[in-house]
């Protein structure tokens, strides 16, 4: 598939989408997002840029390696599940931090959740790019 | 604090030979057998303690209090006398062991296993807390396996190996069970506590079945009939392992549990019938088995088996004597028998051979080994002077009075061990020379030599003293029958009945030998027996089972996966609705909303298109329609989270598709008419189960609903308005977490499958 629109548009688009992506993900406790949702939304537009330029540029890219996203998607969900273990003795349990406020954002709230919906957003992500690559690596063959 | 100490002893002697070269020098062999000898020292300074005192030592450690599960040790007096067995003949055998393998590749191996094995077996008597006791009993057979298995190269070991795990696992499973009944009707897991409480445990309903559980775990190990055949076919381990768990320790371990449960279990006619019966035809098969081997260790194995039976039978005897008896036996065959087993290692070792009928005058070749062979055939066959004399005359005892059938079985047993045992111990080293040996005899070294000497020395002395070892004995004793008085063993009794019966059995014995001659030279032995046969055909049976039913439910074919998963589901789902309160009631069916029935005659349009479509990417993209429409019912009933992550999911399903359809094969019906209607009628079913289901679900009130009570949590101890995402990440994140793993495990399973059907198209 080649064609000079998507390719153009997805220059634009494919930052955009992250940027969206990491805004549902992190919007996600108190409006409709969250992890799963905003790995989809990040599955998705990788796999828009995939399209339009071809696997071979993403396969080029650090960060986009699917078993490494799954790997510390797993160990930050897990490191973030210690914290409530090592601060009140009970597994999984949620710790927040004192809430900021910041000029642009707003109240900024930060805590071991949202820490865990990282985990989630990296495994969706890696789970959704893993598969999309192994379908297309049997493609080309 | 003795107790944990000496098991570390032991676990740490399990890694010390790892990290050890097999053809270590010195230094290294003294660093192996360091550990055996250091757990041993600590066993008799806590024995000491404990013989002082008379009281048993115990050390607890919490494990899991919310099921009464503790990490439980216990030291009294059996468990004394059993671990000054296992620790002190182990030590021995780690020697011998070194000498035995003398440094050839698997060297430390070996002494790993063994120690693995030592720490399992000296759990199992220290065990306070029966779920313990549990885990080193499975632990001991599991290491059997693998010392069985030693020479894993031979076809013989690996089956016997498996034979024997497959025996005496069954059994391990059967007393976990037991073990749980037992808890049931006792409301105590403490082995200490059983043994001294008063639970009339006999008038409890549960107490047959307890019982038979129980004996079942204590027979396999002990290899009682009628699970006798795999202790002759475990002879296919290396010698030092015959000489350590078929004779002194791990076979013991069912004796050890029914003495520690006869306390409990004991006192009625089914203990007594089971254990006698039992005892008695294994006693009887293995002598006849052992009369016509004649190879030294199935002959050693047989009469290990003869005197298994004999402790079992005197166990059930249930009276304060046979209990007394069979602690003597016990103790003496742990020394004699070790002893003819190593002896019979370095014969092996030197000679080439195991056959009785080539073997001849090696007492000139092998002036240590000899007599340490002879002082324990002397102990075998009960000898006076020996303290096998003493184990035989306390059988006798504990038998007068009783019926004569009982003494007969005694008689008979002991004189035909007289036999084996002259043929084990005695006629290799003085008959003369037949034939031709293999390899020209020598002595061996200090390593294999120590131990079998010691041992049988150990014999002869306490045999003469027996006052050495009263002690032990008789806290062993008083610690099981309950209301015991202390015992003194002595030699001399005056002239009773037990010492005219005992030499009735040297007549009958000599006479015998006599008699009963080998078979002859060169002859083929038939080393299998009928059970094995059995167990052959049943073992063979289940694999046939499984193959089968592996076949007809794993055929590879997704069709078939689909049909047993909606069937089965189907009908558990039926079954559950038929018994609990039978079908939906249709009156709380709401007025219909025209949007959502717009959505869904569009949802069935499309899935009829689905099924319809002769192309693959039009019933893709018409299930993608269904799926849409889905999600915009989550978002009419105000699920947005659902919604936005249905289109995000259908969204990537059609294209991921569309990136594979154009490699597939063409488009084909493989399935005929009749399959497809079928299908059709399966789908129907699986529908109609689900409508119903999903009425049934809205008439009934299963208690407040949780989600109300999240909702109202949500914000104020969740800190998120998004109810939804606040259950995912965190009072629900465990669930999360398994959810994702789960992903991360499909995702490398369906990069390992496409990845392994592209490398093979290539």
């Amino acid at each position: 598939m080649d064609s000079v629109i998507l390719r153009t548009a997805t220059r634009f688009l494919y930052p955009l989408l992250i940027l969206l992506s990491l805004v549902v993900l992190y919007r996600g406790h108190n409006l409709p997002g969250g992890g799963f949702i905003g790995g989809l939304i990040a599955a998705s537009a990788v796999m828009l840029r995939a399209l339009a330029v071809g696997w071979d540029e993403i396969k080029a890219s650090r960060i986009l390696k699917p078993i490494t996203l799954m790997q510390y998607g797993l160990i930050i969900a897990c490191l973030s599940s210690l914290v409530g273990l090592a601060v009140n003795n009970v597994l999984f349990q949620a710790v927040w931090l004192p809430t900021w406020y910041l000029p642009v954002l707003g109240k900024l709230k930060l805590g071991t959740p949202i820490v865990f919906d990282i985990g989630v957003y990296m495994v969706v992500l890696g789970f959704a790019l893993l598969c999309a690559k192994s379908l297309d690596s049997n493609n080309n063959n | 604090m003795m107790l944990p100490l000496l098991l570390l002893f032991l676990l740490l002697g399990s890694i010390v030979p790892i990290l050890l070269k097999d053809k270590s020098g010195f230094i290294g062999r003294g660093l192996v057998i360091l550990p055996a000898l250091a757990s041993f020292v600590c066993l008799i300074v806590a024995g000491v303690e404990v013989v002082s005192s008379g009281q048993s030592l115990t050390w607890t450690r919490e494990w899991v209090p919310t099921f009464d599960l503790n990490i439980g040790l216990h030291l009294n007096g059996l468990a004394l006398l059993m671990g000054l067995l296992i620790t002190g003949i182990g030590t021995l055998i780690i020697s011998y062991a070194l000498g035995y393998m003398g440094g050839k590749p698997g060297t430390m191996r070996l002494c790993s296993l063994l120690y693995i094995f030592m720490f399992a077996m000296t759990g199992i008597v220290l065990s306070n807390h029966l779920i313990i006791l549990f885990v080193f009993w499975e632990l001991t057979s599991i290491s059997s396996y693998l010392l069985i298995g030693f020479d894993h190269e031979k076809a013989e070991a690996r089956r016997s190996a498996l034979q024997a795990l497959t025996v005496t696992g069954l059994g391990g499973l059967a007393l976990l069970a037991g073990f749980i009944l037992l808890n049931q009707m006792t409301g105590t897991w403490m082995l200490s506590e059983l043994l001294t409480g008063d639970y009339h445990v006999a008038d409890h309903p549960l107490y047959t079945g307890c019982l038979v559980l129980v004996l079942l775990g204590a027979f396999t190990k002990s290899a009682q009939f009628p699970f006798h055949f795999w202790l002759p076919n475990a002879m296919a381990a290396p010698t030092p392992v015959s000489a350590y768990l078929h004779s002194a320790t791990m076979v013991k371990a069912g004796v050890f549990l029914m003495l520690v449960m006869q306390p409990v279990l004991g006192g009625t006619p089914e203990w007594s019938y089971t254990l006698m019966t039992a005892g008695g035809i294994t006693m009887t098969l293995a002598l006849v088995f052992g009369l016509r081997q004649a190879d030294l260790k199935k002959i050693l194995a047989a009469t290990t088996l003869a005197v298994l039976g004999i402790l079992t039978f005197l166990i059930g005897i249930d009276t304060k004597y046979s209990i007394l008896a069979a602690l003597v036996f016990l103790l003496g065959h742990a020394l004699y028998k070790a002893t003819l087993f190593m002896t019979a290692g370095a014969v092996d070792h030197s000679t080439g051979t195991r056959d009785i009928r080539l073997l001849g005058q090696l007492s000139k070749t092998m002036p240590l080994t000899t007599p340490a062979a002879i002082l324990a055939a002397f102990s075998m066959m009960g000898l006076p002077l020996f303290f096998g004399f003493l184990g035989k005359e306390y059988a006798y005892k504990s038998a007068v009075g009783g019926s004569w059938l009982t003494i007969a079985v005694l008689l008979v047993g002991n004189a035909t061990m007289m036999v084996l045992a002259a043929r084990a111990g005695v006629i290799p080293y003085f008959k003369k020379s037949v034939g031709e040996l293999p390899k020209n005899p020598h002595e061996m070294g200090l390593l294999m030599t120590v131990g079998p000497l010691l041992l049988a020395a150990i014999g002869l002395l306490i045999g003469c003293f027996p006052g050495l070892v009263s002690p032990l004995i008789s806290l062993a004793y008083t610690g099981i029958v309950a209301g015991a008085e202390p015992y003194t063993l002595m030699l001399w009794h005056g002239v009773n009945l037990p010492l005219i019966l005992s030499l009735i059995t040297f007549a009958l014995g000599f006479t015998l030998m006599k008699v009963l001659k080998p078979a002859a030279a060169g002859k083929k032995v038939n080393e299998s027996t009928f059970a094995d046969t059995v167990y052959e055909r049943v073992f063979k049976f289940v694999l046939m089972v499984a193959r089968w039913s592996t076949k007809s439910l794993q055929t590879g074919r997704l069709r078939s996966y689909v049909i047993i998963i909606i069937v089965s589901s189907c009908t558990l789902i039926l079954w559950k609705l038929v018994r609990f309160g039978g079908w939906p009631s249709l009156e709380k069916i709401g007025p219909v909303n025209p949007f959502i029935a717009l959505l869904l005659v569009a949802m069935t349009m499309a899935t009829l298109f689905a099924v319809l479509s002769k192309s693959r990417l039009t019933a893709v993209v018409s299930l993608g329609v269904v799926g849409y429409g889905i999600s915009m019912i989550y978002a009419k009933y105000s699920a947005p989270d659902l919604a936005i992550t249905q289109v995000l999911v259908e969204t990537l399903t059609v294209v991921l598709f569309a990136w594979v359809v154009r490699r597939l094969p063409r488009y084909r019906k493989l399935s005929t008419g009749f399959e497809r209607f079928m299908d059709t009628g399966l789908a129907l079913i699986m529908g109609g189960v689900m409508t119903v289901l999903m009425l049934k679900s809205q008439g009934l009130f299963l208690g407040p609903r949780i989600s109300d009570k999240l909702t109202q949590m949500s914000y104020p101890e969740g800190h998120g308005a998004n109810v939804v995402n606040v259950i995912l990440v965190d009072f629900r994140a465990l669930d999360t977490f398994g959810e994702v793993c789960v992903l991360a495990i499909a995702a490398l399973g369906v990069w390992a499958l496409v990845d392994k059907v592209t490398t093979k198209g290539k």
